[in-house]
């Protein structure tokens, strides 16, 4: 049954990916080039919502945090190459595979580098196991928890920022 | 863009796919993510190849088998052929229109570019621990410290990536 749910959640993700029109490389460089934030809108709206639903349930006992260590060495080399690759690249890993479904071909030749990219990290894996992934470990934290603040002053604060970054960019025309 | 194409406001969209994650949490338990799933498939792309290939500490770490994430990375490719058919903004391409108004519209350098740029993409990602939807939806919903550092490397490694590729942007 987990396998039915992903392939439904996948279907509908996408349909909103689409539907928004952040799927396409046009609209993934044209953030990157600083000319048009639709998928800042698109994220920045998810997250709002999803921060509220996700942290009501929790405090609900309805769901778990599944938080991704927090690593300075591997989080910010890791992310700096992944934007790097994204630039060049124009999809990440999840729109590469939207931007299939809506006929984008080069996609594909993406897909195809991200499986090379993965194959390749998999065997380096074990030398960067013993240097960049203990540069910085503090484990799996949340803001809320680092700053010792409770969770809802925490979020409503983002929230209000999220909002004052999306009327910034209404304003610039982006 | 034809006059044909009615997009949906980004906002409605990505409060919609809020919505969403939060009921796949709910429901399956599952936060969404993508990259995993390019580890996985190479897995088993190796380990059909040669069980030896595998037999390594990061595959290791992995049930090498479809998931709920590889079929919700099938559903994101089948999501959106139906919307875009829906629409009439489906358009088979071999190379992006911004990339021909710089680069032209040889379809080769534009493949060479996307294989090269998924290869440092995914590899960083993963070295990261997640992608912009790993780490950065779910990770900024959920107020991770490792969401935040992360997606704000991703888009500053992005913003100097296509700087070079495209130089100073001119609206």
């Amino acid at each position: 049954m987990t396998l039915v749910y992903g392939l439904i959640t996948g279907i509908v993700f996408g349909f909103l990916l689409q539907k928004g029109r952040v799927l396409r490389y046009d609209k993934q460089l044209g953030a990157l080039r600083l000319m048009d934030m639709t998928i800042v809108k698109f994220m920045l709206s998810n997250i709002i919502v999803a921060m509220v639903g996700i942290y009501l349930l929790r405090d609900l006992g309805l769901v778990k945090l599944s938080l991704k260590a927090t690593a300075l060495g591997p989080n910010i080399i890791g992310g700096l190459l992944f934007g790097l690759g994204w630039g060049i690249v124009g999809y990440c890993p999840g729109t590469s595979a939207g931007a299939l479904g809506e006929g984008r071909l080069d996609a594909l030749w993406a897909i195809l580098g991200m499986l090379g990219g993965a194959s390749l990290f998999a065997h380096t894996y074990p030398a960067l196991k013993e240097t960049v992934y203990t540069w910085g470990n503090f484990g799996k934290i949340t803001l809320p928890d680092a700053l010792g603040v409770n969770h809802w002053i925490v979020l409503a604060v983002l929230a209000a920022l999220y909002v004052l970054i999306l009327r910034f960019i209404e304003r610039k025309g982006l | 863009m034809s006059g044909s194409e009615r997009p949906w406001s980004p906002y409605v969209a990505g409060a919609l796919s809020g919505v969403l994650a939060v009921a796949s949490v709910l429901v399956a338990g599952k936060y969404l993510g993508a990259s995993t799933t390019f580890v996985r498939s190479a897995g088993m792309i190796e380990n059909t190849l040669s069980p030896a290939l595998v037999d390594t500490a990061y595959y290791l770490k992995y049930n090498l088998a479809v998931d709920w994430q590889f079929l919700f990375v099938v559903g994101i490719v089948i999501g959106a052929f139906i919307a875009s058919r829906t629409d009439g903004s489906f358009r088979v391409q071999m190379v992006p229109d911004m990339w021909t108004a710089r680069f032209g519209a040889s379809p080769l350098p534009r493949a060479l570019a996307a294989f090269a740029g998924g290869i440092i993409g995914v590899y960083g990602a993963r070295l990261a621990g997640g992608c912009p939807s790993g780490h950065g939806l779910s990770g900024l919903a959920q107020m991770s410290v490792s969401g935040f550092v992360a997606a704000a490397c991703f888009f500053i490694g992005g913003i100097v990536s296509a700087r070079l590729m495209y130089g100073r942007a001119t609206r």
